[in-house]
């Protein structure tokens, strides 16, 4: 029996929600960015490289799992770039045969999905330890998560940056664009604001806990 | 008769596991990457036709129908047909009164990540190059790619010195790139700070592909004359 068998926990919601808020890949972990910084300049962009790493995460997570019993420890991570790299030149023929527009707009953050931390880091730490199914599960949630910060990076900078959300105009035509968060400031300026808000509320929770547990700090 | 990592060596024994993960593993995933090619290869060459339709009226201003022209052996152009080879290609752009607008040529070279490829508009009567569209690259974010976003660089390709020479077979002046701010000369493209390899290769492309294509379209300007372009080809 090999150490990855010895505690098997049960499939449960955690496996997926965790991601989506608690360990946020973006927001609390601070992985992946390169991406989030890069390609959030519109909302359809920040959609389509969250589902194109969600995607990536997912069916890696699937393989390195399937697969952990027959890879040595010495030569996991190249096997694992192995998988992750194979998935994203997948993920690369699918984009060009859906549009062209969206594979020409993501450019080279489509190759760079294999040099994402968070899809390497949760096939070492998660799914080369676990279940196929709870893998499955950490690699939806984890990319879901990772999706919903990319939406809310690219909806604020396409909103202030252009008027617009999606394409779709939202300021009668007086509207003067920020064209500053279209720029890759505007992508630090946001990113700050949004760990900002996420600091205060886990800062806020953890005080609540305190006073429920009767802790003073 | 030894099973295969069943060994003496047991320095060979302890290999054989690392060699069936990393070559199964790695068949596993060319086999993957295969199959998605061949699935999604007839999407992406239908999606490759159109955007290259859509890029020649974006490099022939004026353009607005297209036809596509393959240099035969003999040397000269007929319409292009199912199957010819496309580095052998040009696309003829017509005006709304059927004049000739100018000819789109493709062009590609080694970038700084991989191959840039180009399509750039060539107008015969005028004889300069009057727009560039890249169609595909993957140079680095922020830097090389500004080959393609980049107004002041864009601009190098609106009215690009291609004369031909006195001898007609070559350019009076070949396009050279130089560095950026320092252009004198309505044959040289100004380059781009930060992404000095990027430009170049684009320079690059137009140096070679203008001095092969040119002389030669030039010389059959008289093949592009004639059809009336088709509807779906508008």
């Amino acid at each position: 029996m090999t150490s990855v068998d010895r505690v098997q926990p049960a499939v449960s919601a955690d496996d997926f929600i965790k991601g989506l808020w608690r360990e946020n890949p973006v927001f609390v972990q601070v992985l992946g960015m390169c991406p989030v910084l890069a390609v959030t300049n519109s909302g359809i962009n920040a959609l389509a490289m969250g589902l194109a790493t969600t995607f990536v995460l997912v069916l890696s997570n699937t393989l390195v799992s399937l697969l952990r019993r027959a890879i040595p420890r010495q030569v996991r991570i190249a096997t694992f770039i192995l998988i992750i790299a194979s998935f994203v030149t997948v993920v690369d023929y699918l984009i060009q045969a859906l549009s062209l527009e969206l594979h020409r707009a993501l450019g080279a953050f489509i190759s760079l999905i294999v040099v994402n931390c968070l899809i390497l880091g949760r096939a070492e730490a998660f799914a080369s330890k676990n279940t196929v199914l709870r893998s499955i599960l950490d690699g939806l949630g984890m990319g879901l998560g990772f999706t919903f910060a990319l939406l809310c990076l690219g909806g604020v900078r396409e909103i202030l940056g252009s008027g617009a959300l999606f394409g779709i105009a939202l300021f009668p035509a007086g509207f003067q664009p920020w064209i500053v968060m279209l720029l890759p400031s505007g992508g630090f300026f946001t990113l700050g604001l949004w760990l900002l808000l996420f600091n205060y509320l886990r800062a806020r929770r953890l005080e609540e806990r305190g006073e429920a547990q009767g802790v003073v700090p | 008769m030894q099973a295969p990592g069943q060994t003496d060596n047991p320095l060979r024994a302890a290999s054989w596991p690392m060699y069936r993960a990393l070559v199964g593993v790695g068949m596993l995933c060319g086999l993957l990457i295969v199959s998605v090619y061949v699935l999604t290869l007839p999407a992406i060459t239908r999606n490759e036709t159109r955007a290259l339709q859509q890029a020649v009226f974006q490099v022939l201003p004026g353009a607005v129908a297209r036809t596509s022209f393959v240099l035969t052996a003999a040397g000269h152009f007929r319409e292009a047909a199912e199957g010819d080879d496309p580095a052998r290609m040009v696309h003829a752009g017509y005006t709304a009164e059927g004049q000739l607008a100018g000819i789109a040529i493709e062009g590609r070279a080694m970038g700084y990540q991989d191959v840039i490829r180009i399509l750039y508009g060539y107008a015969p009567q005028q004889q300069v190059v009057v727009g560039m569209q890249v169609l595909a690259s993957k140079e680095t974010p922020g830097l090389g790619d500004r080959i393609e976003k980049d107004a002041g660089f864009r601009a190098n390709f609106t009215a690009l010195d291609v004369t031909l020479a006195a001898d007609g077979v070559s350019l009076e002046h070949p396009v050279e790139a130089v560095k950026n701010g320092t252009r004198t000369a309505p044959w040289q493209i100004d380059g781009i700070t930060g992404a000095t390899i990027s430009s170049s290769a684009v320079a690059g492309i137009l140096n070679r592909s203008s001095a092969q294509w040119i002389p030669v379209i030039h010389q059959r300007q008289a093949d592009f004359m004639r059809p009336e372009a088709t509807d779906d080809q508008r």
